[in-house]
């Protein structure tokens, strides 16, 4: 809660810092308020707390979630520091960049259907604003609007959702529906039913799972590539967090949503992964691997809620790490107004040798290649899925991974096979040590990796 | 002390990419001594009639069932030993050739060093599957960055196709996992119980996950096709870290982790893998006897003696396991001064292709009989290495099985064919343009391969330490497999 309230604070100090002609500390402001707001987080831990009567949860799972989206937040700034520096209009974007953040951890901590659709609207409205705000760019425009559109179409079939389940169960809190369930096994009407699959609809939009992921790739290519990273890192946890939350008391109901979830899974694996192999646009074909990293999340909600939680908490923070890498080595070298095509890379371990390396290591732990933590997240989430026996399912998820394994390493190859098409390519010493940095925590997600598998749960 | 050889490459791998020092090759050719020091002193330290020593077993991701379990018996003892002997090797055949970025190169070289020890002495399944992988990324790098034509598609070939293999492996190990009773655990002990206990079916589905990822290793055939292109293309160090070392793993799987984990799987099994490595050395035979090319005619013979290696492990019999513990040594010494001779004579004519060669016998003579050892060794002529262990093995399939031993006694025929007319080819007949300015060994050329001479003709006229270090593993080994073959039927 604390956590919060020190990101809205820091929202609205944005804001000010405008009038206070304060506009050239505000990142570094910014990122010392997270940091306060990862030390409230680390010294709630292991508390559960309920606040404005029931309507947020705040217990270790969301804790957790929160402090990974916080971290990533920090990060982020710390990537994004020139989006910020070479741009106009710095306070207003801070300060929407922060009211996602909070809208995140809405989302991460919710308990009452309101908050949940309340932490949606929040992240997404300032999203919507984040991503069209390259405004002299058609794309970015492009992707601003289909965003919005997507947005509201999704938020539409979630209040739906909402709506119908109130009026089954009587109830917007989560406990109390969870109870509501318990009590009534075989009395729930139809459109109960309904309200569940509204909402699943909803939800999936957020997390971009096929087939409501149409919106993802255009919108991660024309927003700026900060936002874009933005997107798929802390918007992506959060909303993965909300899916879990709502899953969860769901999935006592019946196993007919564990089939929804199935096919769901299958089709999220095989079709942006075989997508991907297509792409030319990098930051496209990195768009459809978020989009298909999803359906391997999606795998790891058939187990039961607590290992499920630990499993996909873990797999994010692989996650979080190997993107922002990624992210922050195509920040690098991306020109600008122009798309980023894989012969960009080319003869990059020739021109920049730390930045081949960290998309290397970004690359391989996204591919799931070990002893880096993409490995071990995959691990967990499919000796899972064999123990609830899904063996059939983790198959697909292997040949995906192969697949994946191949449009990664076209990168790759590119960086170390091809003659460079530029001269050399320096680096700013903030970027090398962001980029250093990031290598050293997927080092250490592996070597600690029990130190944050038991976090959520 | 099992964890100084692990993590003492990988700290001097560390250093050189992180300072990145001038003497590159001098710092890890010393690490690579320094190691292989350890190394000898730790077999001095071994005593024979016990089985895992050096021990150490810490936990390290205990929700995946994950333990740092390593320790070292007769089997690992062998392999880390021929891994730590051919690493200095491999340092010093760069020789003079000026490599772009030379400290990546050796330090991924010594990266490398450290996943084949620790594949090696691994005791925990999933140690080892990470151990495994591990070395798959370093050779990758080497191949693709220092490689030759055409090297992104055939390295990725390379890749995904190991990988592939791999994963089934990592399947299979998780089925095993999943079976160990009470809380899970990847323990090397555990992992046996656990299939030994499992229904001779479930055990055959274990057996061909594994095997087929130990069989792209090797490479058995009809799983070699990505073999000969890869070993063209890849620098010469690469070439000999593949087959060398790296090939030995798949044979080291199927000894600590296929044979006692599913006994019955392999007795039903294991007669389909001495018949299609049969076949595999017969085809690697054929196709070495027509090849041009001198690199890609030792790719092609190295499945043929691959092929040997496993159907002799495959009969299960003690004599077929110890050959194939002493073919190992043998063979990564032998292959090691064949692509050395290789990379002499394509340093100095720019050639690989045997046609255009001839009369290098002439203008070096020692060159050409250094040449002419190593090659006997590759044709297992009495004395030298190979001998000792294709005898070995050629006489357990002949046990096993006469038609099968007759067929895989080709080999030597078939050897002997190819090589000869290798030296025919290149050594004798009249100099031309290309080999008339051949210049002999230089010196350090001569400390390479005169210590590979040297232990050719140690092993193969006094064997016995290395067959008995390997003895008291494999007879247990073995013992263990009888006991529950037996009991299964």
């Amino acid at each position: 809660m604390n956590a919060l309230l020190v990101i809205c604070g820091l929202g609205i100090a944005a804001l000010v810092a405008e009038i206070a002609n304060l506009k050239k500390w505000l990142t570094a402001f910014v990122i010392v308020g997270l940091v306060a707001a990862m030390a409230t987080i680390f010294i709630d831990f292991g508390t559960s707390t309920m606040h404005f009567s029931e309507m947020l949860h705040f217990d270790d799972f969301s804790l957790a979630f929160s402090g990974l989206i916080v971290v990533t937040t920090i990060f982020w700034f710390w990537l994004a520091v020139d989006y910020f520096r070479l741009q106009p209009h710095i306070t207003d974007r801070t300060a929407l960049v922060l009211f996602t953040v909070a809208g995140a951890l809405i989302m991460a901590s919710f308990n009452n259907m309101a908050m949940l659709f309340l932490g949606i609207e929040i992240l997404s409205i300032s999203l919507y604003v984040l991503a069209g705000s390259r405004k002299e760019s058609l794309f970015s425009t492009e992707a601003a609007f289909k965003y919005f559109l997507m947005g509201s179409f999704a938020t539409g079939f979630l209040l739906m959702g909402i709506a119908l389940i109130y009026g089954a169960t009587g109830a917007f809190h989560l406990t109390k529906i969870a109870e509501f369930i318990d009590a009534n096994p075989a009395g729930l009407p139809t459109f109960f039913y309904a309200g569940v699959l509204l909402m699943f609809i909803g939800l999936a939009f957020k997390i971009s799972a096929v087939p409501f992921h149409f919106w993802a790739p255009d919108v991660y290519e024309g927003a700026p590539t900060t936002i874009t990273a933005f997107m798929s890192t802390v918007v992506k946890i959060a909303a993965i967090a909300a899916f879990y939350r709502v899953f969860f008391v769901f999935s006592s109901v019946d196993h007919t949503l564990t089939k929804v979830i199935a096919v769901t899974t299958v089709l999220t694996l095989v079709i942006p992964n075989i997508t991907a192999v297509y792409q030319q646009n990098v930051k496209r074909m990195l768009a459809y691997s978020s989009v298909g990293h999803v359906g391997y999340i999606l795998l790891g909600f058939l187990a039961n809620a607590t290992e499920s939680a630990n499993a996909i908490y873990y797999y994010l923070c692989a996650y979080a790490c190997a993107s922002l890498t990624a992210f922050a080595v195509l920040h690098a070298i991306e020109s600008y107004n122009r798309s980023t095509t894989v012969d960009y890379f080319n003869g990059l371990f020739k021109r920049n040798p730390i930045l081949a390396v960290a998309m290397t290591f970004a690359l391989l732990s996204l591919a799931g290649i070990p002893p880096l933590p993409g490995f071990f997240g995959k691990y967990m989430i499919f000796a899972m899925a064999i123990e609830q026996g899904y063996t059939g399912l983790v198959i697909v998820a292997i040949i995906t991974s192969l697949i994946g394994v191949y449009y990664y390493f076209r990168i790759i190859i590119a960086m170390y096979f091809q003659e460079p098409s530029a001269e050399a390519l320096s680096l700013g010493t903030s970027a090398r040590v962001l980029v250093i940095l990031l290598i050293a925590i997927s080092l250490i997600l592996t070597v600690c990796a029990d130190r944050f598998v038991g976090l959520p749960g | 002390m099992t964890v100084f050889l692990i993590f003492f490459p990988l700290l001097v791998s560390l250093f050189i990419f992180l300072v990145k020092p001038a003497q590159a090759k001098t710092i890890a050719f010393a690490a690579s001594v320094v190691e292989l020091l350890a190394c000898l002193y730790l077999t001095t330290q071994f005593n024979k009639n016990e089985l895992f020593q050096f021990r150490l077993d810490v936990p390290w991701i205990q929700s995946l069932g994950l333990n740092f379990a390593v320790g070292i018996d007769g089997i690992s003892l062998v392999l880390v030993l021929l891994t730590t002997l051919l690493v200095p090797g491999i340092i010093l055949s760069t020789r003079n050739k000026q490599l772009s970025r030379p400290h990546t190169f050796y330090g991924l070289v010594l990266m490398m060093e450290m996943a084949l020890v620790g594949v090696f002495v691994a005791l925990d399944g999933l140690l080892f599957y990470l151990f495994w992988e591990i070395a798959l990324i370093p050779i990758y790098f080497i191949c693709l960055i220092w490689g030759g034509e055409d090297r992104g598609r055939i390295t990725l070939k390379f890749f995904i196709y190991t990988l592939a293999g791999s994963l089934f492996m990592l399947v299979g190990l998780v089925y095993l996992y999943l079976a160990t009773p009470g809380e899970h655990t990847f323990a090397l002990a555990a992992l046996y119980e656990a299939g030994q206990a499992l229904s001779p079916g479930e055990q055959g589905f274990v057996f061909w996950l594994m095997f087929v990822a130990f069989a792209i290793k090797m490479p058995v055939f009809p799983f070699h096709t990505w073999q000969p292109d890869t070993y063209t293309v890849a620098p010469t160090q690469g070439t000999m870290l593949l087959s060398g070392i790296m090939l030995k793993m798949g044979i080291y799987g199927v000894i600590r982790w296929l044979i006692p984990m599913v006994p019955a799987g392999v007795a039903e099994w294991g007669p389909t893998a001495v018949i299609i490595s049969v076949i595999g050395i017969v085809y690697g035979s054929c196709i070495a006897i027509v090849q041009k090319d001198f690199k890609r005619l030792i790719a092609y013979s190295s499945i043929a003696h691959v092929g040997l290696i496993a159907a002799g492990t495959f009969t299960l019999s003690v004599i077929g396991i110890q050959g194939a513990m002493i073919q190992m040594v043998s063979h990564g010494i032998v292959v090691f001064g064949m692509f050395y001779i290789v990379d002499v004579i394509a340093e100095r004519t720019q050639t690989h292709t045997l046609d255009s060669l001839g009369g290098i016998r002439n203008v070096a003579p020692v060159f050409a009989t250094v040449f002419v050892i190593v090659m006997l060794g590759s044709v297992a002529l009495p004395l030298t290495s190979g001998f000792v262990g294709e005898f070995l093995l050629i006489n357990s399939i002949f046990q096993y099985q006469y038609l099968l031993g007759g067929i895989a006694g080709l080999t030597i025929i078939l050897g002997a064919i190819y090589m000869l007319r290798t030296f025919q080819k290149s050594m004798s007949g009249e100099v031309n343009n290309l080999t008339a300015s051949f210049a002999d060994l230089t010196t350090e050329e001569k400390w390479v391969l005169y210590p590979v001479v040297a232990l050719i003709l140690l092993i193969g006229i006094y064997p016995a330490p290395i067959l008995e270090l390997s003895e008291p593993a494999v007879t247990n080994l073995l013992k263990v497999y009888s006991n529950l073959s037996a009991s299964v039927k």
